[in-house]
């Protein structure tokens, strides 16, 4: 496909049809209508099914379901929806199946509002259901990121056999920006044989069971071992970050997402006007690339700043660092986001004393 | 002297193993009816089960199918996706009363309306099985449980729920049918409708529902003949048996 001027919800909508993902599960929900709209328009085209479910209850559900032939599918939702999908993104990692699930996230608590916020971010990193799993978050900051992430996406959760959550909040979903969406072979499900149901034949005559429960705690107990390995190796292997001019930075600026690219705006100034500022933005959410957050000596401060009253990723940006240096906080929320002046005027203030 | 063999286990039944169930307890029948209807249609190889939350939960221990546990209440969506990728496998949910008519309430209604060809095989013992027989929403009013232990009461409870006469009034179903499994004359005919459910769906006729009117001896606190005769005398008159539709 062609560079192309796409709205978010659409360009991850056909991202996802050209890394081979046929089957999407979804149940309407404001900011990510767009998704849902394309996949019904487009999934027949390529000889897949769009399937609306009546709940988010039920679209993931849908997805285990799908998930457990060894095909790719997928669905999308915002806040309140991935609430509803707690339950059964418990269960999928813990049957260690393959999907992509998408957060367009809005305001909240309750119903909030339907405008941009980061407020999900502790729901999204600490396994967002009950039990002890996580799952794979990728925070986009442009949407090319978007594309290429959502693309990721199903290469982590397949290589991994686990839920990965695409991260991307409302404005996000909502602009547009230049994209090239490239296609990604997907891996042929008869290579999932070994654990996917519907491949009798292929397994020689023999069956396989996904399962949920483990009624013996001597069979339990390794189980939740063998995922907590799994999730070492994601942790080892997938965290991402982005550096940017930290090297020499009095402050350094922690964000993802949209709020990075306030601040990115910010930081271009103050550097202008002499300032050393620097950003680390983290583009795995879980794993939380805390390597990445070794700091120079030049280093003050850190400024994390969220669109989330509880500013909830600064508690990984403390264990990060181990509270090395005084972390500050700034931010808008309830579906406002923080102006590139707010930020400037907060980094000069922070600089202009200890921090 | 000769001999006629004339039983033997399905050959979908696991080999040697013994099923968790109760003393008099229906499942074990209603489980062999669902493996003769695999066995004779010949589709053990491209058949798909998907077990409920409840007693039949470890079912897929019992089955020699392909067979993936679901949450409680979401077998008829997980079925729904499934399907949705695969049209060429057979999936069928095998669902209790709390699972299909309480919490599953949604996931039923619209799955058997969607139109994709499933098979639901829906255990109705009028109690919570596993949980230790609290009360379900097909529990008969005044029946008792640990949670009405006085009785059910419509007041408070409101009325036991119909799932084939409500799921009847649905365009979408291809073939509803209440049958009990009390005595050979019911599970004759109980053989029958569970057959033509998978038979329907290996035709590509949409959803096939079958509900089966079982025991829980257990926890209505009876002996298991004592119990199929209640059933007969109190759930066979609130929940008549017979086709409620068949568009096959």
């Amino acid at each position: 496909m062609a560079r192309a001027l796409m709205k978010g919800t659409e360009a991850i909508a056909e991202a996802a049809i050209q890394a081979g993902c046929k089957y999407f599960f979804g149940y309407p929900i404001t900011p990510q209508n767009e998704i849902p709209e394309y996949m019904s328009a487009h999934l027949p085209k390529v000889g897949g099914m769009y399937l609306q479910a009546e709940s988010e209850v039920a679209s993931i559900n849908m997805v285990m379901g799908g998930a457990a032939t060894g095909y790719r599918v997928m669905t999308t939702s915002s806040s309140p929806g991935i609430s509803l999908m707690s339950e059964g993104i418990s269960y999928i990692a813990m049957a260690e199946l393959p999907c992509v699930i998408v957060n367009v996230s809005r305001g909240g608590p309750g119903l909030g509002n339907i405008l941009p916020a980061q407020g999900d971010y502790s729901q999204a990193t600490r396994g967002i259901g009950h039990g002890d799993q996580n799952i794979v978050v990728l925070a986009p900051g442009n949407l090319q990121e978007a594309v290429n992430f959502t693309q990721d996406a199903f290469e982590l959760s397949q290589k991994y056999r686990t839920p990965v959550m695409l991260l991307a909040d409302g404005f996000m979903g909502q602009m547009m920006e230049a994209v090239d969406i490239k296609p990604r072979k997907p891996e042929d499900p008869a290579s999932n044989a070994s654990w996917a149901l519907g491949w009798w034949d292929e397994r020689g005559g023999k069956r396989a069971t996904v399962y949920s429960m483990l009624l013996n705690p001597d069979e339990l107990e390794p189980h939740d071992a063998h995922l907590q390995k799994k999730y070492a190796a994601i942790r080892a292997n997938e965290a991402r970050c982005e550096r940017y001019q930290v090297d020499d930075a009095e402050l350094v600026v922690a964000a993802y997402g949209t709020t990075s690219r306030v601040c990115r705006s910010a930081i271009v100034n103050l550097r202008a006007e002499g300032y050393r500022v620097g950003m680390l933005r983290p583009l795995t959410l879980w794993p939380f690339p805390a390597a990445d957050f070794t700091l120079p000596k030049s280093v003050r401060g850190i400024l994390d700043v969220e669109m989330s009253a509880a500013f909830q990723m600064v508690d990984d940006v403390r264990l990060a660092t181990l509270c090395d240096v005084p972390i500050a906080t700034e931010g808008r929320w309830g579906g406002h986001s923080p102006s590139v002046r707010q930020i400037e005027e907060k980094c000069k203030e922070l600089l202009g004393s200890n921090v | 002297m000769s001999e006629t063999q004339v039983f033997s286990m399905p050959r979908t039944w696991q080999a040697d193993v013994h099923t968790h169930y109760c003393p008099g307890c229906t499942h074990g029948i209603a489980h062999r009816l669902v493996c003769e209807a695999v066995d004779e249609l010949g589709i053990q190889n491209r058949t798909i089960g998907v077990a409920p939350v409840g007693c039949a939960v470890l079912m897929h221990q019992y089955m020699d199918l392909d067979f993936i546990e679901a949450a409680h209440g979401r077998a008829p969506a997980l079925a729904s996706g499934m399907k949705a990728v695969r049209p060429d496998r057979i999936v069928f949910t095998y669902q209790g009363d709390g699972d299909l008519a309480s919490i599953g309430m949604a996931e039923i209604v619209h799955a058997v309306n969607r139109c994709l060809p499933l098979t639901v095989v829906f255990i109705n013992n009028a109690i919570y099985g596993m949980t230790g027989g609290q009360m379900a929403p097909t529990t008969l009013l005044g029946q008792k449980s640990t949670t009405s232990p006085t009785g059910r009461d419509a007041k408070v409870s409101g009325y036991p729920i119909r799932m084939c006469e409500m799921l009847a009034t649905l365009a979408g179903p291809a073939y509803i049918e209440r049958v009990a499994l009390t005595q050979p004359k019911h599970i004759i005919k109980a053989k029958q409708a569970v057959l033509k459910a998978f038979r329907n769906q290996t035709e590509n006729k949409g959803v096939s529902f079958v509900e089966l009117l079982s025991t829980c001896p257990t926890n209505w606190g009876m002996r298991p003949t004592d119990a199929c005769k209640w059933l007969e005398e109190n759930m066979i008159p609130y929940y008549p048996l017979g086709v409620y539709k068949d568009f096959a």
